[in-house]
């Protein structure tokens, strides 16, 4: 077998090119999923035009609200291109250098502030989308729609602070500040102490039956006032998250992200090496040459399957090594790394030898691989709960009748120091190896034929 | 048909070979042997059943029915494409092969090889570079690396030019006398088998039509088709399998 595996590496070092590619082709496409996957989507790029006066303050009744840094908070979320005009936030969103304008109108704070007066007018903020591409545009519009209702909530906010500071006034009474001038308010609680004093000194008889009915209402009042203030907090935010995580092993989102990367090197590498190189044979019209007692179509197979894992895993261990300087990689878990990679790219050599015993010709062969490989990759990383339920049994099926997605799981538990045991994505790997093993055996039959 | 000649101990054997694909009969009875330093063509036209008889004598295909009796392991075999590593050198092609049959010392095995061959000072070209006839004289010196007393040959002369086709069986009749090696070889030029072949086995549709020297089948030609007796031996051969049916 050995004399074999050397004639492979032979035939691959005499096509530099094609090893070139080989290795050249899965690891830019892992290394773009890697990013792609990996790249934080949590800072768009969002043109503001800010036209609100600097001077001008939410007022809550007579009281202007302190500067809340509306510029701070919204880059704080996107990444801000400052714009100038109206026109140039068009042609800003129109060229794709920014995904979305905001324009926050110079009235907008006059608008907020009609709303506690008899004439309300409704505050309006400006987004200019562009919708060329639908995915892109809805990831805009939720991030300022999450934006607007951020904002909505800080003003509510502030209102119900400041709310809760008048009634707080009309409770306890204190001082209230009018245009410069302070004003001494009495409250509830030193009207109904006073009042309680002028009753003492009445005497029995209808005055004194009108002054209790004013000082029950005062209780009453003081009373159900205390409570408003916690009343107007709690409207901000009525309704609160108690987040439970019953996944635990969700890896974070880098190592996902190398694992993915490398699943995909591993799986491009193995898959069309493998296939190519058992083709190949066919192609040179050696299968029965070789089968004629030389070498079994077992061991043939296992030559080729062990020819894919271990050029798929020195490709791999390479790209983790590269992704290493960007990301910190536990390398005290190398021998578990060794062991997903190995046993991930047996099961993907064994789904190559299947593949290989199918066609033909090598080129026949490298299309049925990617074909097959690409999609079937894809669906694996689709995440349960973004489809119909019927679909999503459908495609959990074929990404497990694949073994892409048991060796990215067995990678991302090698990866992942808290993620689960590699255990049961092994033995999954295990039982495709078998599979898929005697499937390419019975496609060798075919080979025969002469 | 046509009596074989008998003449010596048989080194390979076939009896009542039949064969099917699906509905279609490749061989319908067919037996045929040969002793040992026999050079034998097996002709016919297309479709007659002759790399399925080849490809069963060397043990790639099973038959449906009938028994073949060939020495173990001594039988090389030379398919019709050359079953090469065009993207290895010669050398490497013969030590591949040398290795894979566990010889002692695969590079004498090489150089012997190379020798034979006469393709010493290409031992280093890329097989895709050399010609369809050094191709196949690789492709046969591969087939004589198992040693074999018997060398079954498909159609090895198919896209060669003349002087590459006289070269190719100078070679194999050089195998025959200073070896003692047995090669059936199959054609479907009857000019070929008539100059190479020192006895033809005739198939026809999987029917063995005649086993015997050349000028036995002149013979029979002549007393099958005597109207085509005067012509060339092609035309008249072909006139012969008419009038047998084929």
């Amino acid at each position: 077998m050995r004399w074999l595996l050397l004639k492979d590496l032979q035939i691959l070092r005499r096509s530099p090119l094609q090893a070139f590619l080989l290795v050249a082709y899965p690891v830019l496409i892992a290394v773009l999923v890697g990013f792609a996957i990996s790249r934080s989507p949590d800072k768009p790029r969002v043109a503001l035009l800010n036209e609100v006066p600097a001077e001008s303050r939410v007022a809550v009744g007579t009281t202007e609200l302190p500067d809340i840094g509306v510029n701070d908070r919204i880059c704080a979320r996107v990444e801000c291109v400052k714009v100038n005009s109206h026109a140039e936030a068009v042609d800003a969103v129109s060229s794709g250098d920014v995904l979305a304008a905001l324009i926050l109108p110079a009235d907008l704070v006059d608008r907020i502030n009609s709303l506690s007066t008899p004439s309300p007018s409704t505050p309006e903020v400006e987004v200019i989308l562009n919708e060329e591409d639908p995915v892109k545009a809805r990831l805009v519009n939720d991030r300022i729609n999450a934006l607007l209702t951020q904002a909505n909530l800080v003003i509510a906010r502030r209102i119900a602070h400041e709310g809760g500071k008048f009634v707080g006034l009309v409770v306890n009474g204190g001082q209230f500040t009018v245009l410069g001038q302070a004003i001494q308010i009495l409250g509830l609680g030193n009207t109904a102490r006073i009042l309680h004093a002028v009753r003492a000194a009445l005497p029995p008889g209808e005055l004194r039956k009108s002054l209790d009915e004013v000082l029950r209402f005062t209780t009453l009042t003081r009373s159900n006032l205390g409570t408003a203030g916690t009343l107007l907090t709690r409207l901000t935010q009525p309704i609160a998250v108690d987040k439970q995580v019953v996944n635990a092993s969700t890896p974070p989102l880098e190592i996902f992200a190398i694992a993915v990367a490398a699943t995909f090197t591993l799986a491009f590498v193995t898959v069309l090496l493998v296939a190519g190189s058992l083709a190949l044979e066919r192609e040179e019209n050696a299968f029965p040459r070789l089968t004629r007692g030389l070498v079994s179509p077992a061991a043939l197979l296992t030559e080729k399957v062990a020819l894919g894992v271990a050029v798929g895993l020195l490709v791999t261990l390479l790209m983790l090594a590269g992704l290493a300087f960007f990301v910190p990689l536990h390398w005290s878990r190398f021998g578990l790394w060794l062991l997903a990679i190995l046993a991930g790219g047996a099961g993907l050599g064994a789904a190559g030898a299947a593949l290989g015993a199918a066609a033909r010709e090598v080129r026949a062969v490298s299309l049925l691989a990617f074909m097959v490989t690409l999609p079937v990759a894809f669906l694996s990383l689709i995440p349960s709960g973004t489809v119909g339920p019927a679909l999503n049994d459908a495609i959990e099926v074929i990404a497990a009748l694949f073994p892409f997605k048991p060796a990215l799981q067995a990678i991302t538990g090698a990866l992942d120091p808290a993620g689960p045991s590699i255990a049961g994505a092994l033995l999954h790997l295990g039982i495709l190896i078998l599979a898929y093993g005697l499937l390419a055996r019975l496609a060798l039959r075919r080979f025969s034929t002469v | 048909m046509d009596a074989g000649t008998g003449t010596a101990a048989a080194v390979i054997e076939a009896r009542g070979l039949v064969k099917r694909f699906g509905e279609r009969e490749a061989l319908r009875g067919v037996s045929f042997e040969a002793a040992a330093g026999e050079l034998v063509a097996v002709i016919g036209p297309n479709g007659a059943g002759k790399t399925t008889l080849l490809s069963i004598l060397a043990g790639i295909s099973k038959p449906d029915g009938g028994e073949v009796h060939v020495p173990e392991g001594e039988v090389g075999w030379v398919p019709q494409q050359a079953a090469l590593y065009r993207q290895l050198t010669v050398e490497e092609n013969l030590l591949l092969f040398a290795r894979l049959e566990k010889h002692a010392d695969p590079q004498a095995s090489v150089a012997e090889m190379l020798e034979l061959t006469g393709l010493g000072e290409r031992r280093g070209d890329v097989v895709a570079r050399l010609s369809g006839g050094n191709q196949q004289r690789i492709n046969i010196a591969i087939g004589l690396l198992a040693r074999p007393s018997v060398l079954l040959l498909d159609e090895p002369s198919v896209g060669l030019d003349p002087r590459q086709r006289a070269r190719l069986w100078e070679f194999v009749s050089a195998l025959v006398a200073e070896r003692g090696t047995t090669v059936i070889f199959s054609t479907h030029d009857i000019q070929e088998a008539e100059r190479y072949g020192k006895r033809l086995l005739v198939l026809a549709d999987g029917e063995a039509l005649f086993d015997g020297s050349a000028d036995g089948l002149r013979g029979a030609v002549r007393e099958e088709a005597p109207e085509a007796a005067s012509q060339d031996f092609e035309t008249a051969f072909v006139a012969y399998l008419h009038h047998r049916g084929h």
